[in-house]
């Protein structure tokens, strides 16, 4: 999806330019940051730390020597043009892909060799761009699939403890339902997932995410194709879970979302950063309305 | 009467002892989508370690060994899960069409095995004197057709009830969702692999306990009883009862071995003498039209798949809990 011209004005119409965070501004080529696990924002520490990650499908480079950090608590949106390498981002730090070179850490612990399982139980999860629901099975079980740790996803715990079995999916069935109230879906709790609309997908792809009780939640365009009246409702749960201290890393074309949720920005172009600052001061930046509306830069 | 109460006990031994089998490629396909071909393959390897281990010791193989028909059992259960971890290990990652064209290799190579490896299998001859239980009433066959369906029926009441309990868990809930969209499922921190090869595993391990119960109650063995038309009439008896339901894995066993049992008596009395070999193809051809029309008329089997896993899911009533936090879970601090 092309973000469109009218969109970056009406952000810059929204809010007060600044001048974006870029390379030259901060004198380096690098994103800001602090440094041994703090973050330059503020005192939180360091949630999530990419360091010149990179990664080629045959001779295309998808992401190049790319880095961002995030603090812990921040919302950060990560946007660029169609083919910028977000979503490989996405990958590379939820451990669908592994990347030819550099650095992912979460929570300080290096991760970019570990599988996307493990990088979940140290308190990772995602949401995909196309949502993925379990079409087969109900809406309650697509949240209850989530939860991490569970004695009965192991063959001898099924068999020697049925009763923390039963005692845990309890828990896991109220905590689903409690996610579903919170996001309007208790009511397809028993429905399979197959006759969810769009937006009902997002809000499920959503839920199942914080099921696994995350740290850190990457979401991939959870506002596309979500008609405004939904979209509204998408940001408010969105800033209320970030109230509750989880870090989260958008992938947004919707500007309304970028600049109501996210403190910082990080643009990418053709696999590399390209700027980073508030929404509002990289709208202003010509390098990014370059990206997006002239082409993405060699 | 008395022939076919006989006969009825004879057919309902066979057809259960196959829904043991079909209990477990439901494991391996109907709950974890694992396109198994070579379920002959650990059908043999069930029925050839329980033979040797149990057989009386034969001149010209090695073996046997005379143990408890209960010990032939609970080895063919091992040596079935355990090979079909080895072989899972190695092709876990294989997709679909691979991994049906690997397993299908294996189902092979084990026929062919038992084919040549005279000096343990009796190769072509095939293995005999595999004791038979309550041999001692051999001589009524009714009583002794009757105890052994027991038997059977038992066993296979067993297995289902801890495959229902498994798979009816959050166990089978993960291998549901990795049925439904592997990278979604990993996304969520399961690990595919290992759920992928435990289903793998547990679905080996009752194919081989449902060809050991078939070796003790026919008594004999031989390498052409694992051909791969086996693995077909396995396949279309959890299609026709409806995969993903372990019910359906023994109703579609009882009425496909019907089907078969039926049409091998019509072809017997219609065909000429000299015909029947040739007649007995018409058995495949019925067998797949019947295929056709279950999934032509009833996609989902005779019994369908249940739209919830869980069995606790299912009974689940929500109570009131306060205090927690909705997104992350924790307690609220207290102010």
């Amino acid at each position: 999806m092309q973000m469109a011209r009218s969109g970056w004005r009406e952000v810059e119409r929204a809010v007060s330019g600044t001048p974006a965070t870029s390379p030259q501004s901060n004198g380096s080529d690098r994103p800001s940051g602090g440094v041994s696990g703090r973050s330059a924002h503020g005192q939180a520490p360091v949630a999530l730390e990419v360091r010149d990650a990179g990664i080629a499908f045959g001779g295309v480079k998808a992401v190049d020597a790319m880095s961002l950090r995030v603090a812990t608590g921040e919302v950060i949106g990560l946007i660029g043009p169609n083919g910028a390498g977000k979503t490989t981002m996405f990958n590379l730090i939820a451990g669908t892909l592994q990347p030819d070179s550099g650095a992912i850490s979460i929570g300080g612990a290096r991760v970019e060799r570990e599988t996307a399982a493990r990088r979940t139980s140290r308190g990772l999860a995602r949401t995909f761009q196309i949502p993925r629901p379990f079409a087969g099975m109900t809406v309650l079980e697509n949240m209850l699939t989530a939860v991490q740790g569970q004695a009965g996803e192991s063959l001898l715990g099924n068999l020697l403890a049925p009763g923390r079995v039963r005692r845990e999916e309890r828990a896991a069935i109220e905590r689903a339902h409690e996610l579903l109230d919170f996001l309007q879906l208790s009511r397809l709790a028993g429905e399979e997932a197959r006759v969810l609309s769009g937006g009902q997908r997002k809000l499920l792809e959503l839920g199942r995410a914080l099921m696994a009780k995350p740290r850190i939640v990457l979401l991939d365009e959870p506002a596309a194709g979500v008609n405004p009246a939904l979209l509204d409702f998408i940001i408010d749960r969105i800033a209320a879970i970030n109230a509750e201290g989880i870090t989260i890393l958008l992938i947004e074309h919707n500007i309304e979302m970028i600049a109501r949720l996210c403190t910082r920005v990080v643009v990418m172009a053709a696999g590399r950063w390209l700027a980073e600052g508030r929404p509002e001061a990289v709208t202003a930046d010509p390098r990014v309305v370059e990206a997006y509306l002239g082409g993405a830069p060699a | 009467m008395i022939d076919l109460v006989g006969y009825g006990a004879f057919f309902l031994t066979i057809a259960l002892s196959y829904a043991i089998i079909a209990l477990g490629l439901n494991v391996q396909w109907g709950q974890t989508g694992l396109f198994n071909v070579g379920v002959a393959g650990f059908v043999a390897i069930g029925a050839y370690v329980s033979g040797l281990l149990t057989t009386p010791d034969a001149t010209g193989r090695i073996g046997g060994f005379g143990l408890p028909i209960l010990v032939g059992w609970l080895a063919a259960i091992l040596a079935g899960a355990l090979l079909a971890y080895a072989v899972g290990w190695l092709t876990i990652r294989l997709r679909a069409d691979y991994l049906a064209i690997t397993t299908f290799g294996f189902a092979v190579t084990v026929q062919l095995a038992a084919l040549n490896l005279e000096s343990l299998t009796g190769g072509p001859f095939g293995m005999s004197f595999i004791p038979r239980p309550f041999a001692s009433a051999a001589g009524d066959p009714v009583r002794f057709g009757l105890l052994n369906l027991g038997l059977v029926a038992l066993v296979l009441l067993v297995a289902y009830f801890v495959v229902e309990h498994l798979t009816a868990s959050p166990w089978g809930r993960v291998l549901r969702a990795i049925r439904e969209d592997e990278p979604a499922a990993v996304s969520l921190g399961k690990s595919a692999a290992r759920f992928r090869l435990q289903a793998f595993a547990v679905g080996g391990a009752l194919m081989a306990l449902g060809g050991a119960v078939q070796a003790h109650f026919i008594g004999f063995i031989a390498p052409d009883n694992y051909l791969p038309l086996l693995t077909f009439q396995v396949w279309t008896m959890l299609i026709v009862g409806g995969s993903g339901n372990n019910r359906g894995a023994i109703a579609g066993s009882v009425v496909v071995w019907a089907l078969w049992a039926v049409s091998a008596s019509v072809i017997g009395q219609v065909m000429p003498a000299g015909e029947q070999a040739r007649g007995a193809s018409l058995q495949i051809v019925l067998i797949g039209v019947a295929l056709c029309v279950i999934l032509l008329l009833r996609p989902r089997g005779l019994i369908g798949e249940r739209r919830t896993v869980s069995r606790h899911v299912a009974g689940a009533r929500r109570g009131e809990r306060s205090g927690t936090m909705v997104a992350t879970g924790r307690e609220t601090p207290t102010p």
